[in-house]
């Protein structure tokens, strides 16, 4: 029978549809595993943003995954609770997103739960010569930034 | 008390979902494209926080319920959403008076709504609390920058502050599904978050140089909304929301 480190090394391969660099436990949103059986699992998931459109998506996606290395029953489980925050994010899901053009979080919310007074470098030139356009961009989690450097306008992943 | 809990979350999940589909219509229509954005945004989160109610109703309800039975298939005298939501969206400051009243409200209704004997109740609570700073956020500093804008801007934002004013007393004077649930520790007391409320009202109209509506104490206010006495304006919304489910019932797409 598979093990829980089993199911969630398969699970690296879940992508977020809206941030394909990222995975599902890059993000932070798998909280939990149970297998039940040889051929049964559950998978407990929390959205980033109760809005989130990604999640039935998400779903999907982590059924197929774990349909095509043999199991026949996926349960996935939402949960609200504890809400969701980029503090669960890792490291090396920031540094993939910067890489891909878009600032990650960066503060941690308990630490430092005032964002209002951070300072949002420019995912391109690292500048930190920047101005916010709005606080809401494409999608729920991103907030939109200008760099005053180098002109890019670039999205920034809020910290929440 | 299960019918009365039931009552409760379907009055939460309409608030949220009114809320919601008006701040949707300025998708594609809103002054500038980030505000358009902001709205849209916006609006996704609270229709989110009500799919997150109704789906919690469905499956107190049982009987082959889902999440939209609620919002597709009851008529407008079920609908329990306070007044001041249903109202046609307005222009822009109609829009940005009403969500902040509301947002404020919402704030300091979830803060005291996480601390429900009922689980997940109080679970939805503090998903929702984090957005809800985020558009409050947005909606005072609207407030701010139409009051203490151009002489145009600043009336319309002061004669849309007078227009909502007389809807904001439902927020706080509790129904009897209310009273029921706080007397089980399931809903907060809202009638104690007015003072608060007003203190954050005032506080950012007074930032606007806007006038605070000066009422005299045990003014009369609008209300019918959780009684499932609306305004006709609701029956359009449904008319719009629901066409799709009247016309050819239980559609899939």
């Amino acid at each position: 029978m598979k093990s829980t480190e089993d199911i969630l090394t398969i699970l690296e391969n879940v992508c977020d549809p809206e941030v394909p660099v990222l995975t599902i436990q890059d993000l932070g949103i798998v909280r939990d595993v149970r297998v039940i059986s040889e051929k049964e699992v559950e998978v407990i998931i929390t959205p980033t943003y109760s809005g989130c459109p990604a999640m039935n998506t998400i779903s999907m996606n982590i059924k197929f995954e774990l349909l095509a290395h043999g199991f026949e029953q996926v349960i996935v489980t939402e949960i609200l609770s504890p809400a969701w925050t980029t503090d669960w994010m890792r490291e090396s899901g920031k540094q993939k997103l910067k890489a891909y053009g878009i600032t990650p979080p960066q503060y941690n919310t308990v630490a430092n739960p005032r964002e209002s007074e951070a300072v949002i470098p420019c995912p391109v030139c690292n500048s930190t010569h920047t101005t916010l356009l709005s606080q809401f961009g494409s999608t729920a989690c991103k907030a939109l930034y200008k760099c005053k450097d180098c002109l890019e306008p670039f999205d920034y992943f809020k910290c929440h | 008390m299960k019918t009365s809990l039931l009552q409760y979350i379907l009055h939460l999940a309409d608030n949220s979902f009114i809320h919601g589909h008006r701040l949707s219509e300025w998708c594609g229509h809103g002054p500038e494209l980030e505000v358009d954005m902001a709205l849209s945004n916006i609006a996704l989160d609270n229709i989110g926080a009500a799919r997150s109610f109704y789906q919690y109703a469905a499956e107190l309800e049982g009987n082959g319920k889902t999440e939209d039975s609620y919002p597709y298939l009851r008529d407008v005298r079920a609908f329990r959403n306070v007044l001041l939501l249903e109202l046609p969206k307005g222009n822009f400051a109609e829009t940005i008076a009403r969500s902040f009243f509301f947002d404020a409200y919402q704030q300091l209704f979830y803060k005291a709504l996480m601390n429900s004997s009922d689980k997940q109740l109080a679970a939805i609570a503090e998903k929702s609390l984090k957005e809800i700073t985020y558009h409050l956020r947005f909606s005072s500093e609207w407030v701010i920058r139409l009051g203490d804008g151009t002489v145009e801007s600043k009336q319309k934002m002061q004669e849309a502050i007078l227009k909502y004013w007389d809807y904001t007393g439902e927020l706080f004077s509790a129904s009897e599904i209310e009273l029921d649930m706080q007397n089980n520790k399931i809903a907060p007391d809202i009638a104690s978050l007015k003072p608060s409320w007003e203190k954050i009202v005032s506080d950012t109209l007074e930032e606007a140089t806007l006038s605070y509506p000066l009422r005299a104490d045990g003014a009369w206010f609008q209300s019918g909304g959780k009684k499932g006495l609306h305004t006709e304006h609701l029956g359009f919304i449904l008319t719009e929301v629901q066409y799709l489910q009247k016309s050819y019932p239980g559609c899939e797409w």
